[in-house]
């Protein structure tokens, strides 16, 4: 149990799309995990911060701009930025800073502003950049989704109502959380109403892009006991692992997959292969997961990620989703938060956010959204360029 | 179509001829194939040679899944106006054990694809400039 650091507080800016600056969400967030956590900032000596590249130099150094945003108190910081585990490194490097006995309390933070539309690549003939090139030839974020949404329908069997119940499931859930962005619950008959963007997926099988903002307070074994908090949830495993080549399955942005004929080399999925490392640091198994939030840009990828973290064997996700089991009261719930279909993605801050929810479901805080007797939760997330992670948190 | 001529929508990707190939490069070392081109270090984690040929790509491969753009990609997608929706592949060729994505000919609908299908890869117009008409390749049903 020696990796282990404390969770004291969590705290989120609601999501939305509120259009203010980034640093304003990431401060909120801080205020709010510094409240929770009952830790002056004072005490803080070391700030761990998710990048966000779209709200130029203050988001590259995030960490800088936010210990300088709630005043400068001489704390050491840090800035990681892995896509959409950006918010999990930022909290490894904090782990890894409290672990050598470096510090006792960490802030972890990350807050986004979006743009509107399509996130689109920079201009000019560039062949080189596959984001260039997948965009050139007409293929878009959606387009990955619904390949692997497709694929499970014709391997799986799955179903269209399968892909419009988990955004049922989720938004119903969501409409009771008051920091996520659509709190309307929405019917299977919204979804199939919508419009479609990549069949077989709808507008409403597809996340949006939100801003937002999500911090944590993490400490020291040794630190949570003296304050009295021996007993806060705790950071059990965080896997960032890459993949291993060869990497089989189309990834964002690329135009092809790893080739695999290379002798000893065999085809893998990153997403299969993710949450392995968190299972084995943890010293657990999917067995013993009372929760887990998952990222699901797509109604669809919720059902893989479902069947990567080991819940159900390949192909039995839909099976899980009909029988009721991913939903709140059922035997393993998933995206009790309400998802990505409810917050939309706020890149540096969602895995962070993910967290949050999970330190709040341990604590049984969760309110309407509270899974009995949670102790164990996992979270998984994917980015781009073999940026990934999932993170286990238990009591 | 006018009386332009065909360029390569992207150069050096593919060949112009009747039945096309992707141009990609294999490791002399251990076999690996690239696409797009890689010439300058192995990702084979176990190989470490800067030794690569340039090969043309199997030109047939199975649908590993298949889905369609119903709305206007962002620039540098060049779109017909008013824009036309089309279909995409994810095709697994055999030898090089990889996946390849492109667009399907148009005509074809997702409804006429199953995965395990069959494609050959062909070329066709991408989109029109001053000077030319630029082409990409593109995935096709094998008629059987
Ligand atoms: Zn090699």
């Amino acid at each position: 149990m020696s990796n282990e650091i404390a969770i004291l507080g969590a705290g989120m800016h609601p999501w939305g799309k509120w259009g203010h600056n980034f640093v304003q969400y990431g401060v909120a967030a801080a205020r709010e995990a510094l409240a929770d956590a009952g830790v002056p900032w004072q005490d803080v000596s070391f700030v761990s911060g998710g990048a966000t590249v779209r709200c130029g130099y203050p988001g590259y150094v995030a960490g800088a701009t936010f210990a300088q945003a709630l005043g400068w108190q001489g704390a050491e910081v840090n800035t990681s930025y892995a896509a959409c585990a950006s918010g999990s490194q930022a909290l490894a490097a904090a782990r890894n800073k409290i672990l050598a006995g470096e510090c006792d309390v960490a802030l972890v933070v990350g807050a986004d502003t979006t743009p509107k539309g399509f996130l689109a690549p920079a201009k000019g003939y560039r062949p080189e950049d596959p984001d260039w090139v997948r965009f050139y030839l007409g293929i878009t974020n959606p387009t990955y989704f619904a390949l692997y949404a497709r694929r499970r329908m014709d391997l799986y069997g799955d179903t269209l109502e399968d892909f419009a119940a988990v955004k049922v499931k989720n938004s119903r859930i969501g409409s009771k959380n008051p920091r996520a962005r659509y709190r309307k619950c929405f019917t299977a008959e919204d979804v199939a109403a919508s419009a479609m963007v990549a069949d077989p997926l709808r507008l409403m099988d597809i996340c949006a892009t939100s801003d937002g903002g999500a911090a944590l307070i993490v400490s020291s074994l040794d630190y949570a006991r003296k304050i009295g908090k021996g007993d806060a949830p705790r950071v059990a495993a965080i896997s960032t692992v890459t993949p291993t080549f060869a990497s089989g399955v189309v990834e964002m942005p690329d135009i092809a997959t790893d080739s695999a004929a290379a002798d000893g080399v065999e085809a893998r999925s990153f997403r299969s292969t993710l949450p392995l490392k968190a299972y084995e640091e943890a010293g657990i198994g999917p067995e013993d997961v009372d929760l887990a939030e998952v990222y699901d840009l797509s109604t669809a990828l919720e059902l893989d990620w479902i069947e990567d973290l080991r819940l159900a064997p390949r192909g039995e996700a839909a099976a899980l989703l009909r029988n009721g089991d991913t939903s709140l009261g059922g035997r393993i719930p998933v995206n009790v938060s309400g998802g990505l279909a409810c917050f939309g993605e706020a890149v540096p801050a969602q895995a962070l956010a993910q967290v949050c929810e999970l330190t709040w479901q341990l604590r049984g805080e969760a309110g309407d959204r509270q899974v009995e007797g949670a102790k164990v939760g996992i979270t998984a997330n994917q980015g781009l360029f073999g940026h990934g992670s999932s993170v286990i948190v238990r009591t | 179509m006018s009386e332009k001529p065909l360029a390569p929508a992207i150069e050096g990707w593919h060949t112009m001829t009747a039945k096309p190939h992707l141009i990609g490069t294999q490791c002399a070392a251990c076999g690996t194939y690239f696409f797009p081109k890689q010439s300058q270090y192995c990702k084979n984690p176990g190989c470490d040679s800067t030794d690569f040929r340039e090969v043309e790509l199997s030109r047939t491969g199975q649908v590993w899944s298949y889905t369609n753009a119903c709305y206007q990609p962002p620039e540098p997608f060049v779109a017909p106006d008013p824009f036309e929706p089309y279909t995409i592949a994810a095709v697994q060729l055999e030898k090089e054990e990889m996946v390849v994505l492109g667009q399907v000919v148009k005509g074809v609908d997702v409804d006429d694809l199953e995965v395990g299908m069959t494609m050959e890869l062909v070329l066709e117009p991408l989109h029109e400039t001053d000077d030319d008409i630029k082409v990409s390749w593109k995935w096709q049903p094998v008629a059987s």
